[in-house]
């Protein structure tokens, strides 16, 4: 049945490994939700680049969840780039010297070529007219998201509920706390990454409503039918921004440098913009981000620097050991 | 046993009724036991491979050859029969030497030697990957030295290769102790004592006798290499047709919604679990096929 | 190392089995453990009790071990029955059940999970049943069980057959022709023998079941202090970056499920020495 030539040369080059390639590699390790993007963003970077300097260069791509991979890259993945959910994973391989601590500075919009939000998916009809994040509370609500513990999207939910709150009237932190306790204690399944918890939300029919990020919501809609989900934007959300960056040391080690840079670069130029709207993201350029009016509505946005005080600062307060998320559940049951 | 046949609290046969209702009982007996048994073994077991095997041909035989003969399938197939060469014999090895060993002597510390064998049944497959991290990972004591050499282990092909045969390392060497154990010394004492070598002791008394339980076992082992997803995804890197195994093939094709594809390569797996049927067949025909030669 | 009795150095093999066992032994299990030993000894002791104290960590830990215990005891009673009838009884479809046995060492333990949950979720073909008594599985401390008996259930099969197969029939057909009942012919005369072995198939079904990770994820609900399995805390602790924590935490588990197989260790030797006992007077 199967071409047994093809297995064999396959397996031969799996024990060979790169000596038989001898074009350029970058590795890209990156989070779960930007396959679909970076395949399509690889093949024009390539062609471009192949147009430009005459290189062919190859893109490997790994994806997992966003803390997972930078753990890889801290034990020894040697990924040239790093395309990950939030600054502060790469902001953990700076403070192992893999990169320099002053990244964000390198690319524009402090590293992170395209962004997104939080909204909410529910089912067809939206039977439980749910229209905002205080409508989650509910009692008849079941409520859908991941574990803040164990993905980066799932953190982007808890800050955007929490920020929801500080941003109502005389909203403050003891709110806070007490509207994202309740928030918790409508979720019933606690998944370990994002796309665990699409499914059980779509197949598995679990809670009335998922929280996740607008570009996994469009791509929920495409691949798992529009027919019976429907997006919902709230009033108030997060802006989320992930972040790109080269892994100096490994690029240093490849002597792909320049290559790495101009990869990272390309995510910036009109083209890449396209696809990155094409994808579900929100894009950086103006122009992009035009054409794209009527998919992306328009939502009053906070950043995660305004209200959390940075990603370091807000990993501390709320998600370490100890932090904000596990009072919440010490002290729900 | 004497003590059984004189026990009186076994009934003996008193009339010819009871007699006749015997058969009847024993069989009522002997249905209850099928009945049960196999509808544990369908709710638990069957339940779930009919799940797998009804979203694989979903969409029909033409996309369930189509996932399975994709560029990155395909590739992860032959690095998860690449492991699995690596791994199998070593470990049918050490099974045989441990079991050997466990099974016909008695020896100081022996139990603590067959715990430490079961214990990476214990350890948690995130866990399994952890140590080889630990151990080889760029942040471990050897990492520097490994990065000098250019040696790669973590997120390359022998850290999978590790990970899988400290995972499936229990496996031969459990399934033939308990038989070793009830089988007792007395054959082999025998047959040393007549003269035999070590080896011919081995290969003519012991082998002959333990052969259903070394197929189990390697059935098994070469099973849960195949199958492993927690250990080798922690050391894999889960680079795109280069590091993943059809495990993680499989996790990345569901996170890409595309379900028909994943659980047509999981039915691959699936079907490699039925193969003990195969092989059970042929051994048995075999066997028979000795005796009725050497009636 | 000496084997104890000197009458079984009759049969060949000792010098040179045990250096190959703990050659393996030590480069195979003994160094990866060291590493994960050494890496948790980085915390002093003070740091380490609160770690393993915390209310969630004793939570997880007390809700793996007995979860995975209690489908062990299951799959030692069903699974003893199953082997039993897979090696005794002859029937249509019997090969087909038997080679089902190896389906959960096959199937990666996240596909299995899926499946599981799709089976068992509210619209699921047993789901759905279960929830019109108003019982929900997956996504609750059931469905941790139910995920746990798929997974143990060929260490116990597997584990006996071979041994059910080799015993000694004639006894049996002493037993049953001097008038035991079947039931009697079971309890008295195979039980002893296939003791050991269940013993050992339960003990690896319940070491296995404390560590399992990808199929108890998909349907356990995952809710801190209700639903939350102690190998998820060490992937949480690692999200953090903690990586002393975890090991601390995978020591702690490791060195529970330790006490435990070493009891059921003894308890299989004294089974077995009331067996030869027995046997012979």
């Amino acid at each position: 049945m199967f071409p047994t030539r093809r297995l064999a040369v396959l397996a031969l080059g799996l024990i060979l490994g790169s000596p038989l390639a001898p074009a350029k590699t970058l590795l890209n390790a990156s989070y779960d939700p930007t396959r679909e993007l970076y395949r399509d963003i690889n093949k024009e970077f390539l062609s471009d680049w192949k147009q430009k300097t005459g290189e062919s260069l190859e893109i490997e791509q790994s994806h997992g969840g966003s803390g997972k991979q930078a753990r890889a890259i801290i034990d020894g993945l040697e990924a040239d780039v790093a395309t990950l959910a939030l600054a502060y994973d790469i902001d953990v391989l700076a403070d192992k010297g893999l990169l320099s601590p002053n990244w964000q500075e390198r690319l524009p919009n402090k590293g992170a070529p395209y962004t997104s939000t939080i909204v909410f998916l529910v089912r067809k009809g939206n039977p439980k007219g749910i229209k905002d994040w205080n409508d989650l509370i509910k009692a008849d609500v079941g409520v859908v998201t991941p574990n803040p513990k164990t993905g980066g999207g799932a953190r982007w939910n808890y800050l955007a509920a929490w920020g929801y709150a500080l941003k109502q009237k005389g909203g403050n932190e003891l709110k806070a706390k007490a509207f994202v306790q309740e928030l918790y204690k409508h979720v019933k399944v606690l998944d370990s990454g994002a796309r665990g918890a699409t499914t059980s939300f779509a197949e598995r029919g679990v809670g009335d409503v998922l929280l996740t990020w607008e570009n996994e919501a469009f791509l929920a809609l495409n691949e798992l039918g529009a027919d019976r989900f429907e997006i919902v934007v709230p009033s108030v959300s997060i802006l989320a921004e992930p972040v790109v960056a080269v892994v100096d040391r490994v690029a240093t080690k490849h002597g792909t440098q320049k290559q790495a840079e101009a990869y990272l670069s390309y995510l910036y130029t009109e083209k890449a913009q396209d696809i990155i709207a094409r994808h579900g993201f929100r894009p950086r350029s103006p122009k992009v981000a035009q054409a794209y009016a009527e998919r992306f509505k328009k939502v009053s946005l906070f950043t995660i620097d305004e209200l959390f005080g940075g990603w370091r600062a807000a990993q501390k307060k709320h998600f370490d050991e100890g932090g904000l998320f596990d009072q919440i559940y010490g002290a729900s049951s | 046993m004497t003590e059984l046949a004189s026990s009186p609290s076994i009934p003996r046969p008193a009339s010819l009724t009871w007699n006749l209702a015997k058969p009847l009982r024993a069989n009522l007996g002997r249905y209850i036991l099928l009945a049960i048994a196999i509808s544990y073994g369908v709710l638990i077991l069957g339940l779930p491979l009919a799940v797998v095997l009804l979203e694989a041909f979903k969409k029909g035989l033409g996309s369930y050859r189509e996932a399975l003969l994709a560029r990155d399938a395909l590739g992860a197939m032959s690095l998860s029969l690449l492991v699995a060469f690596l791994v199998v014999p070593l470990n049918t090895v050490f099974g045989l030497a441990a079991a050997w060993l466990l099974g016909k002597f008695r020896f100081r510390g022996r139990n603590l030697l067959i715990t430490l064998i079961d214990l990476p049944l214990a350890v948690s497959p995130v866990v399994a990957g952890l140590m080889f991290v630990l151990l080889y990972g760029a942040q471990s004591p050897l990492g520097p030295w490994l990065a000098a050499h250019d040696l790669k282990i973590i997120f390359a092909l022998p850290g999978i290769w590790l990970s899988s045969l400290f995972v499936t390392l229990p496996y031969v060497a459990r399934e033939l102790l308990p038989l070793l154990e009830s089988q007792g010394t007395e054959l082999e004492e025998a047959a040393a004592l007549l003269g035999a070598s070590g080896w011919q002791n081995f290969w003519h008394i012991s082998l002959p006798r333990m052969k259903w339980a070394l197929l189990h076992g390697i059935i098994l082992c070469n099973a849960r290499v195949l199958g492993e997803f927690g250990a080798v995804s922690v050391v894999s890197g889960h680079i795109r047709g280069k590091t993943n195994t059809l495990p993680l093939h499989i996790e990345i094709l569901y996170n890409e919604y595309q379900f028909t594809a994943a659980f047509a390569a999981a039915s691959v797996l699936a079907f490699l679990a039925l193969i003990t049927l195969v092989f059970k067949r042929v051994a048995q025909k075999h066997h028979t096929q000795a005796a009725s030669l050497s009636a | 190392m000496v084997p104890r009795h000197s009458r079984k150095q009759i049969v060949p093999g000792f010098g040179v089995t045990l250096s190959v066992t703990l050659f393996y032994v030590s480069i195979m299990l003994l160094l990866p453990l060291a590493a994960l030993l050494a890496r948790a000894s980085e915390l002093s002791f003070a740091q380490i009790v609160p770690i393993v104290t915390s209310e969630r960590v004793l939570a997880a830990c007390k809700l793996s071990l007995g979860a995975a215990a209690l489908a062990a005891g299951v799959n030692a009673i069903l699974g003893t029955v199953l082997a039993w009838v897979l090696t005794r009884y002859d029937f249509i479809g019997r090969r087909w059940l038997d080679a089902l046995i190896d389906l959960p060492m096959a199937l990666p333990t996240a596909v299995a999970g899926i499946a599981l949950s799709a089976l068992y979720g509210d619209r699921g073909w047993i789901g759905a049943w279960t929830s019109h008594f108003g019982i929900s599985i997956a996504y609750t401390r059931l469905g941790i069980f139910v995920a746990l008996l798929y997974v143990g259930l060929p260490f116990l099969v597997r584990t006996l057959q071979p041994v059910l197969a080799e015993a000694e029939r004639t006894q049996e057909e002493a037993a049953l022709t001097l008038g035991a009942s079947p039931w009697q012919n079971f309890r008295y005369v195979v039980l002893p023998q296939i003791m050991p072995a269940i013993l050992t198939g339960a003990a690896m079904a319940f070491a296995r079941g404390v560590g399992e990770y990808g199929s108890v994820i998909f349907i356990a609900g995952n809710i801190p202090k209700v639903s939350e399995i102690a190998p998820l805390l060490i992937v949480t602790k690692l999200e953090q970056y903690d990586y002393a924590a975890a090991t601390v935490i995978a020591v702690f588990l490791l060195s529970l499920s330790l006490v435990l197989l070493l009891i059921m260790q003894k308890l299989q030797m004294q089974s077995q020495r009331y067996r030869l006992k027995e046997v012979q007077p």
